[in-house]
């Protein structure tokens, strides 16, 4: 067993971690009840477990919970709740910018950390910074007008 | 920790709705009945005048949730805050049979509205006792029975609250004017997303039940291979995993979640040698060889054989639909947990009471003592891999008599979920010297619907030795391979196949897709080859108000001028990218929505390489409960479908599906979601039809009809990948 402490939406918070290797979408699934973050791949393909470390989006599928000890991790849960949502979040609730909603955790990470290094983007930029992050129902159009209103209200 | 029992949401709030979950206590825990002709059954009113709706639809991310209570609001005049819903648990809703086909609202919801009618006239009966009044004096606004001239009224609560009204669903109760509507046809918010934004909302996937086990399932390297030996010993080095084998069924548990996958893939096991697949290289080969099980004639107008034999001008074509995956975001999952010949099943299954027969059916298990609940899940647009994976939950917490959560892989759901299946068209028509269609014939083959006492077979029954895998079944896949235009001889038969290559089930929109696809190209072929402009050609054989509108809305969308297609080659020629619109219209199921469709794509010339750059849609559902939700499945309909038609083919060797993950079966992503403009036309006097489902079948046809307009090469077989849109345009120069 190793512990490992994580700072998680503002907390640290320390797991024994059995393998060493474990990813940290399950470290904070299983261990941390944080259900924000989906399992959609494992592969890095789709974007559903993004998380926010130290200001960039990251896919925790990939990322190993050992490797962001001492780095601050922010999760959906972390962003905001359904009283006092986000400002990415109030603009995704305004502009109903999901169906099933297992992808926006993605598109709500992805997003915040865009408006974090560009408050002001563009449409385009709006979509190349979401292009790999992938949406089966066909939620896209609300959410680039999610992000561009959150941007607008920024 | 999540023992959820008989969940519910509540509305509240004042400026909108906002949801809370909470556990339900008292007299509204549940129904007094479960039979479906009882109002009882949908209905409860507690004693604060409250009420709760027990749905057997359930919300798959389309808004029903809001939908529901939306009608019932209505019906019953009661503000929607106030009303509760129950979804999909077999213990507290009665069967309304699977939320599929368009059918929640449609059906389920119709339902519904007749049981609050009911109620509304049973309360008004009570309450005309209650203050000795004629009941035709009497109305109800706000929870309450009122005199309409005025006057202290009685509320629901202390008529019924906490009771029953032991009335049977009334279909003779005229439900309320459309024109007096406050509630239904507003936009209502969905009550769901605020925690589903925020984190917590509880998936399927997020539920956890004490002492539940973590399991992954191992797949079989080929189709039908049988297990030889299993080597335990390779996962002995991971903590508490365990294998749980029943005959060729392989599965790992372990009690952390990443060690169960550790020991799935560590896991050693040896599997016969089978290579039974003809391989997806030849797939219509192979569709068009297979034996015909049943032939059905679909529609048969005139005579159209003695027009063919007459000869004259005949064209004809062939269009192919190729095998596609749900390819749902999140990969299937369930909880299960079974003991003492029963137990309770969390799954996000669209049809939970069907599933609980065929659960406890292929266990052996009392149905009676199987409880099936409903918990969101990720989108599933039809039977992706959630009955499997229920299944899979239910049969390894048998196996070990503990709460059991597998969770599918990327490769198990993109592998392993049913298919939409395979549809091969072969189509004729006869022509006289004016250019008119004399003849239409439709010959479709797809695979038969001839499903097993359990459904489509599921893959662990299968390998379990439970049932054989002969069964089958994906839905009304015949439906629009007919064409909706006054011609005068029509002929369309339908060649139900004994086999098809891989397991089907229902796909979205299941078969009208390629049907739709099929015919409306071949339409367009026709106007082509008669230098007619593709949308008189269809607005001129048209009678039905409600089609002409939706044509001509599209129309005026594009700000259409008439010309025959394809787009002149002085326009194109030489050009490096070709521009192009396209335009199709669709009756779905030829009974239900009118839908038409334009687009405008842009074809790379050297990469092949097709983008829909603007979409248009005019959809008529009839009556719209909530239009907000309308337009969120005709946009999803639309980008999904664009996927398929673009991307999106299951590609598959001798032994099994190589396309399993999303750069080998990719979607459409961000850069590539064209414009929607999109009209919803409110007919509120019309019957409210299902908007799940049939802005999806022009898709295909209108994105086929510009990629001919722009380039003058028809594509007649999906996807439009950039090799094929090459090949088909160096041989239309
Ligand atoms: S689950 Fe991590 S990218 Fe898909
Ligand atoms: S909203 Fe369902 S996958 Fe994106």
């Amino acid at each position: 067993m190793t512990a490992l402490t994580l700072r998680v939406n503002g907390r640290d918070r320390t797991v024994d971690l059995g393998d060493p290797d474990t990813p940290l979408l399950y470290v904070l699934r299983d261990d941390f009840a944080l259900h924000g973050p989906k399992f959609g791949c494992g592969l890095g393909q789709c974007g559903s477990c993004a998380v926010i470390v130290d200001g960039q989006a990251v896919r925790s599928c990939m990322t190993k919970a050992a490797s962001v000890a001492g780095k601050t991790i922010v999760t959906l849960e972390g962003l905001g709740s359904p009283d006092k949502p986000s400002k990415v979040q109030a603009a995704f609730i305004a502009e109903a910018a999901a169906q099933c909603g297992y992808c926006t955790n993605g598109m709500i990470m992805t997003a915040t950390a865009l408006l974090g290094r560009n408050p002001r983007p563009s449409e385009a930029e709006v979509r190349t910074a979401l292009a790999s992050n992938l949406c089966r129902c066909g939620s896209h159009v609300r959410v680039v007008a999610a992000v561009l209103r959150a941007a607008k209200e920024g | 920790m999540n023992t959820i029992i008989g969940r519910r949401a509540f509305l509240q709030g004042t400026a909108g709705l906002v949801v809370t979950f909470t556990i339900p206590c008292g007299a509204q825990a549940s129904p007094a009945t479960l039979d479906p002709e009882k109002v009882d059954a949908y209905l409860a009113i507690a004693p604060d005048g409250s009420a709760t709706v027990y749905a057997g639809k359930v919300d798959l991310g389309t808004g029903a949730r809001v939908a529901i209570p939306q009608i019932v609001a209505e019906e019953l005049g009661m503000r929607p805050e106030r009303i509760a819903l129950v979804e999909g648990d077999t213990a507290l809703t009665p069967n309304q049979g699977g939320t599929g086909g368009s059918t929640g609202i449609m059906v389920g919801g119709m339902q519904i509205r007749q049981a609050a009618a009911t109620a509304r006239q049973g309360l008004i009966t009570l309450a005309a006792a209650r203050l000795n009044q004629p009941a035709e004096t009497l109305d109800t606004a706000d929870g309450a029975v009122v005199p309409r001239a005025g006057g202290p009224g009685v509320g629901f609560g202390a008529l019924v609250g906490g009771g029953r009204f032991d009335l049977a669903v009334d279909k003779n109760v005229k439900p309320k004017n459309p024109d007096n509507y406050k509630v239904v046809g507003k936009s209502l918010p969905r009550p769901d997303l605020p925690a589903k934004l925020t984190g917590r909302h509880d998936y399927v996937q997020d539920i956890r039940v004490d002492g539940m086990l973590h399991a992954r399932v191992i797949r079989a390297p080929a189709i039908g291979a049988s297990l030889r030996s299993v080597d335990a010993a390779s996962i002995a080095h991971i903590p508490g995993a365990q294998v749980v084998r029943v005959k060729d069924f392989l599965a790992v548990v372990a009690p952390r979640e990443w060690d169960a996958v550790r020991a799935m893939r560590a896991l050693r096991a040896s599997w016969s040698e089978t290579a039974g697949l003809s391989g997806s290289q030849t797939l219509f080969d192979t569709v068009r060889n297979t034996p015909v099980a049943r032939s059905e004639t679909l529609r048969n107008i005139g005579d159209a054989a003695s027009v063919f034999a007459q000869g004259g001008r005949v064209m004809t074509a062939s269009y192919r639909w190729p095998i596609q995956s749900h390819a749902s975001m999140g990969p299937s999952c369930a909880v299960a947990d079974i003991r003492a010949g029963g137990g309770t099943v969390w799954t996000a299954a669209q049809g939970t009471h069907r599933l609980r027969q065929v659960i406890s059916q292929l266990l052996g298990l009392d149905a009676a003592k199987l409880r099936l609940i409903y918990q969101d899940g990720s989108g599933s647009y039809g039977g992706n891999g959630n009955d499997d994976v229920a299944f899979e939950a239910a049969l390894i917490s048998r196996e070990l008599s503990r709460p059991v959560r597998v969770q599918w892989m990327r490769e198990d759901d993109l592998g392993w979920d049913p298919k939409g299946p395979p549809q091969l068209l072969d189509l004729r028509a006869a022509l006289n010297a004016a250019g008119d269609v004399m003849a239409w014939e439709t010959v479709a083959m797809v695979p038969q619907n001839n499903p097993a006492p359990t459904g489509t077979p599921l893959i662990a029954a299968v390998a379990a030795g439970l049932v054989d895998g002969s069964g089958m079944s994906s839905g009304q896949t015949a439906a629009n391979s007919d064409p909706p235009y006054l011609f005068a001889n029509v002929r369309a038969d339908i060649k139900w196949l004994a086999a098809t290559p891989l397991r089907p089930s229902a796909l979205r929109a299941p078969g009208k897709i390629g049907n739709v696809f099929a015919v409306e190209c071949f339409v367009d072929e026709i106007a082509a080859a008669t230098q007619a402009d593709p949308l008189q050609f269809r607005l001129s054989r048209l009678k039905d108000p409600r089609a002409i509108e939706v044509l001509t809305r599209v129309g005026q969308m594009m700000a259409w001028k008439p010309r025959t297609t394809p787009r002149p080659v002085s326009d194109w020629r030489g050009g490096a990218v070709l521009r192009g619109r396209g335009i199709s219209y669709m009756r779905y199921k030829q009974n239900e929505n009118y839908v038409a469709m334009g687009m405008e794509v842009e074809v790379e010339r050297s990469s092949g390489k097709v983008r829909v750059t603007r979409v248009f849609c005019a959809h008529d559902c009839g009556q719209m409960i909530n239009p907000d939700n309308v337009r969120a499945q005709v946009e999803g309909s639309i980008i999904q479908t664009i996927s398929r038609t673009l991307l999106e083919e299951v590609k598959f060797d001798a032994s099994r599906v190589t396309t399993t993950d999303w750069s080998s079966y990719p979607i459409l992503a961000f850069p590539d979601v064209p414009k929607l403009e999109i009209a919803l036309i409110d007919r509120p006097h019309e019957r409210a039809l299902g908007a799940g489902e049939a802005a999806t079948a022009p898709v295909a046809a209108a994105l086929g009809n510009a990629v001919f307009d722009a380039t003058g090469a028809r594509l007649r077989e999906a996807p439009f990948t950039p090799a094929r849109v090459k090949a088909a345009l160096a041989a239309s120069v």
